[in-house]
């Protein structure tokens, strides 16, 4: 690693910590109510919705009818782009003639957006005309990560509020996330990057003929809008196959920066949100401080795997699936943020980084999508290992559980391990059953360890609603399709559903007067603990998966071995 | 019942805003602020649209700067990358053949969207011989060439970011344009 390979790291990650309080202390106003910088030029745009979607902004809901909400709203957003997709043959704005997409492809893409996963089983310019990206998977994108602030929205909620039966109205929380967060960041951030080269127009496509005399085909569309907030929303999927890696997605070094940085950007301003909404700063400090250190870990183990010499390939630099005006720095660092977050876009290819540079990845996505997480979603993921870490304490130590005052008894507890077994079980299940069934075994493209990478990257990327992939394993198939969306579901719905209901059951219990006679959760003791328990919890329930693929790998590769 | 009527009438309002407002308001800005780079970066050579700036084509010629190796051979329908392992037979397989044409460094490797516009200034320098050679250059041109690709260094961007690199198509366009020598 040169200087600039160190500065390139440092700049994103200096940036993130830079922006973190102000995005954060933007959003407490916005979500409390408060007045803010954009309440009046886009008042109208709340109070319209309000208006138009028969929104009593007043109306309070409990936990049954907020995860009622959430779900009805999820599934008319699922069955537009499944329709969408099957019809978009005989719909405008198709000027390729695009003809409909197969029902399993439709059925997988519509998960994966719903659930904020963005999987991509299909090649975006050969299958998906104008109209279903942009009337279909940019809606989700924007609703997705919407649907995820309100769940972390609603558990803030339930642990702040005493003795209440409410969590606050699915429908206002959002109306405000969209109006006042996402939309307009969304807005100004696709205009630089068409600025610097990305596309955005309804031209059909353009036929050149190169200096040599080969035509050439270059695809067009209206990408930028949703390059912006598939970064932003830690959505993930490309309007191209290639993702972040395509030119016309990521033309330029500063790009490939504000995609990076826009990865974490919510997800870690949503912590600092959460601690003036809670009025403890301390408590949202000690969960970035573990979330930095989560994803500083990885990255470093990361960057010292690539840099490393392949001796199976006896090349010092190995530069396969990496452009050039990316680089291995750029490479890496962002193969750990968007698998820290549970965003899922690439600008280079997993499947061909060094096997512990692929492997952290997979690591980070099998912790639970916490180290950030999706926007919302993620650091409810982080709050659930805290009640669990509690809970453990005060195994310990032998005292009540209590955070923040409220007492953790039974049922927070069964319903945090529900949000942590499910997506596992699912994981262990998938790729299980997928290493010997023929239709399994069909698309897996590497061979050894690395093939066996593949399938438990895929159910791990789609339990945990991320999205990155081994793109070697061709998962365009019927059985992967539907077998990889019904994963999506569990892994999305059996996490919201528990949380939801954590929220509900915390909001109506009284406060526990004391807080000496509980486990102080903002201190470094706690960090350290916190951070262990997600290791442990996380780590070692995969822990024989990576010992059978990239550790298998690492060890293989230095001893020159090739398959 | 209540809840349906509520979710079917925002998730309406919300695909008209997204889909049609936002994006629409996206293009229209684009189109009048960043209308060349809105619609691809196009590069028109002796009248017609020789390819984007953005996109790599495939050079053959001897007399060409080669690009790097594209696993979707350079037709962007669709982009990729080869996605071999890092232990993969076939890569080394690859790597030794492409050595064997005399490609180097980045030149060795497909690059991830299979559409690299780019390679690294030290692989345009590393093709000069060949190219003098298939052109019938006089050593006296050779510096010439140097100095065209000098020129055509994008240094990191601001100083830091990313990493240096050239432009093949712009390079080659502009070599045909020095030396006006029959390919």
């Amino acid at each position: 690693m040169n200087k600039f390979d160190f500065l390139q790291i440092l700049i994103p990650l200096a940036a993130l910590i830079a922006l973190t309080p102000l995005l954060g202390s933007y959003m407490a106003k916005v979500f409390q109510g408060e007045n803010h910088l954009l309440k009046k030029p886009l008042g109208f745009l709340e109070r319209l919705a309000y208006r138009l979607c028969f929104v009593d902004e007043k109306e309070e809901m409990g936990w049954k009818n907020y995860a009622v909400a959430l779900v009805i709203f999820n599934l008319f957003g699922f069955l537009a782009l499944f329709a969408l997709q099957m019809l978009q043959g005989h719909l405008p704005l198709n000027p390729q003639k695009l003809p409909n997409v197969s029902w399993d492809s439709s059925f997988n893409t519509a998960v994966s957006y719903m659930t904020n996963t963005n999987w991509q089983g299909y090649s975006g310019e050969t299958t998906m005309s104008y109209l279903t990206q942009m009337l279909g998977l940019c809606v989700q994108n924007f609703l997705s990560a919407a649907t995820g602030i309100a769940v972390f929205l609603a558990l803030v909620r339930g642990i702040i509020r005493k003795s209440s039966a409410t969590i606050g109205n699915f429908w206002v929380d959002v109306v405000r996330s969209f109006v006042y967060v996402l939309l307009p960041l969304s807005f100004f951030f696709a205009l630089v990057l068409v600025w610097q080269g990305s596309i955005q127009n309804f031209s059909p496509y353009v036929t050149a003929t190169g200096v040599e005399g080969t035509r050439q085909v270059l695809p067009m569309g209206p990408a930028a809008s949703q390059i912006a907030i598939k970064q932003l929303g830690t959505n993930g999927g490309g309007f191209f196959n290639a993702n972040s890696a395509h030119p016309f997605e990521n033309p330029t070094p500063l790009t490939n920066l504000l995609e990076l940085v826009a990865i974490l950007l919510i997800p870690s301003a949503l912590v600092w949100t959460y601690g003036i909404m809670l009025g403890k700063r301390r408590q949202g400090a000690v969960i970035l401080s573990a979330m930095f250190a989560l994803l500083i870990m990885g990255l470093a183990g990361s960057l010292w795997a690539q840099y490393r010499p392949n001796a199976s390939l006896g090349e010092p630099e190995v530069m396969e699936g990496i452009d050039t005006r990316t680089g291995v720095a750029n490479c890496v660092i962002w193969s750990v943020f968007t698998t820290a977050a549970s965003n899922g876009s690439v600008n280079c290819m997993h499947e061909s980084l060094s096997p512990i540079s692929g492997g952290v990845p997979l690591v980070n996505l099998m912790v639970g999508e916490v180290i950030f997480g999706g926007a919302g979603v993620g650091l409810a993921g982080m709050l659930v290992f805290m009640l669990i870490t509690v809970f453990l304490s005060g195994l310990m130590v032998g005292r009540t559980p209590e955070y923040i005052g409220k007492k953790i008894e039974a049922r927070e507890v069964q319903m945090s391990m529900i949000t942590v077994l499910a997506p596992s079980a699912v994981i262990l299940i998938g790729s299980a059953v997928s290493l010997f069934h023929p239709a399994g075994l069909a698309g897996i493209s590497a061979k050894g360890p690395h093939g066996f990478t593949e399938v438990v990257y895929a159910f791990t990327s789609a339990a945990q609603n991320n999205g990155s992939a081994f793109a070697g394993l061709n998962a365009n198939t019927p059985y992967y399709n539907v077998v990889l969306g019904l994963v999506m579901l569990v892994g999305r719905f059996l996490t919201i559903v528990p949380v939801l209901a954590i929220a509900g059951s915390l909001a109506q219990k009284k406060c526990v007067a004391s807080s000496e006679s509980g486990f102080r959760t903002d201190s470094p003791l706690f960090f350290i603990l916190l951070v262990a328990t997600i290791l442990v919890v996380g780590v070692l329930t995969h822990f024989p998966s990576l010992a059978l693929g990239p550790v298998v790998e690492h060890y293989l590769i230095n001893a020159g071995w090739v398959n | 019942m209540k809840t349906s009527v509520r979710a079917l009438a925002t998730l309406l309002f919300f695909t008209l805003l997204t889909g049609l407002v936002y994006t629409g308001a996206v293009t229209g800005v684009s189109a009048v602020a960043f209308n060349r780079q809105a619609n691809g970066s196009l590069v028109v050579s002796g009248g017609r649209v020789v390819g984007s700036e953005l996109i790599a084509q495939n050079f053959k010629g001897p007399g060409y700067f080669w690009p790097r190796p594209s696993a979707a051979d350079f037709n962007p329908l669709p982009s990729g990358g080869s996605n071999y392992a890092p232990s993969s037979a076939e890569l080394l397989g690859k790597i030794k053949e492409r050595k064997k044409l005399g490609m180097t460094r980045d030149l060795l490797f497909a690059s991830a969207s299979g559409l690299d516009p780019h390679i690294s200034p030290e692989a345009a320098f590393d093709q000069i011989e060949r190219i003098a050679s298939a052109r019938g250059l006089r050593d006296n041109q050779l510096s010439a060439v140097r100095a065209l690709i000098l020129r055509h260094v994008e240094e990191r961007q601001y100083g830091m970011l990313g990493e240096g690199r050239v432009n093949v198509l712009r390079l080659n366009l502009a070599l045909d344009e020095e030396t006006r020598i029959a390919k």
